[in-house]
């Protein structure tokens, strides 16, 4: 409930929730610079490689990226859609939207599960490595349709790929436990239209997560013209 | 003032809500923002492939960041935080590339 709420040390909900949404923006920002690692490293290897990362790029389905691009952009709807229904005080509805956001999330990891056992599974093992597109030294370059680009280069966009998917897959795994906390929070009547920071806060998470495979998406998988 | 200096409330005293409607405005236009991204590979622009693909992703991004996100209706200050996060990023980046693209390459030898 609203009553408690409020720490001591703030004037009153509105500045503490407008403190506790500026500090979520810091960590975003924080993450921005995490993730820009790896978008750096990306711009650098593309500029020089640009054939290898075609190629790579080729490799990967395009269609299976489109689609869990619209699934994560619905996981996105949802989280809005639960924000909204904390704001205006539909309580079951939070809840029910937040399990809509995990259970999209969830279909957005079972799928990205599947695209990493084919390119994961021929490494296995002590047969022959052929597909396997892992990159180190059983990394199958006759998989990839080269034209033209080098194995050793094209190994380098798939580190670039499993990097940065990695890493974004990874603040999903995080975020899922958090959002199913916040719905339990809900479910128990922890939030009111005029306290709900913490469903804002996992809110400001989701969506940042959602803007970055927003780039991902044709930086992988839509290299050049298909 | 600052935004979370006490006094200077906004109008709007639990923050600003919008019609749901808006959300799912949203949503279809970053679908169909997809289907654009996806369509214009079967175009080729020459270099400029990379320039649109970044644009209709900007565009996305700007889209869920201002509705989704609420920076439309959050005080200057988030902005601020927001504009600087983009600011380093774009430092980082380009301060990079000026040492990378003045360096003969490969750095090393073999591939």
């Amino acid at each position: 409930m609203s009553e408690g709420a409020l720490q001591h040390h703030f004037t009153d909900l509105e500045q503490q929730r407008e403190a506790s949404t500026l500090g979520m923006w810091v960590f975003i920002a924080q993450e921005v610079l995490f993730f820009g690692g790896l978008f750096t490293a990306y711009t650098v290897y593309r500029h020089q490689y640009p054939d290898a990362f075609s190629a790579g790029s080729h490799h990967l389905s395009w269609r299976i990226g489109f689609a869990n691009t619209l699934v994560l952009i619905a996981s996105s709807l949802t989280m809005a859609l639960a924000v909204w229904s904390a704001a205006v005080g539909k309580k079951r509805r939070v809840v029910g939207f937040i399990l809509a956001t995990i259970l999209l999330g969830s279909v957005f990891l079972g799928v990205k599960y599947f695209e990493y056992r084919e390119k994961i599974a021929p490494c296995l093992g002590d047969g022959p490595h052929a597909g396997c597109l892992v990159p180190g030294e059983r990394f199958d370059a006759s998989a990839v349709h080269l034209e033209g680009a080098e194995g050793g280069h094209v190994q380098i966009f798939f580190s670039l790929y499993f990097g940065m998917t990695g890493l974004h897959a990874l603040h999903m795994i995080v975020g899922i436990p958090i959002l199913a906390t916040i719905a339990f929070m809900a479910g128990r009547g922890h939030f009111s239209p005029e306290y709900h920071t913490p469903v804002e806060l996992v809110g400001l998470y989701w969506h940042f997560v959602d803007i970055i495979w927003i780039f991902l998406f044709p930086l992988l998988y839509l290299i050049g013209a298909h | 003032m600052s935004a979370l200096a006490p006094g200077s409330r906004p109008t709007h005293p639990r923050g600003h809500v919008v019609s749901w409607r808006v959300y799912v405005a949203v949503f279809l236009a970053l679908c169909v923002l997809t289907v654009v991204t996806v369509v214009a590979t079967g175009y080729d622009f020459g270099p400029l492939n990379l320039i649109v693909a970044l644009a209709v992703a900007i565009t996305k991004a700007s889209l869920v960041v201002l509705f989704f996100m609420h920076a439309r209706y959050s005080p200057k200050l988030t902005g601020l935080v927001i504009a600087s996060s983009i600011a380093f990023f774009v430092i980082l980046v380009f301060l990079t590339l000026t040492d990378y693209v003045s360096r003969s390459w490969p750095l090393t030898t073999g591939g």
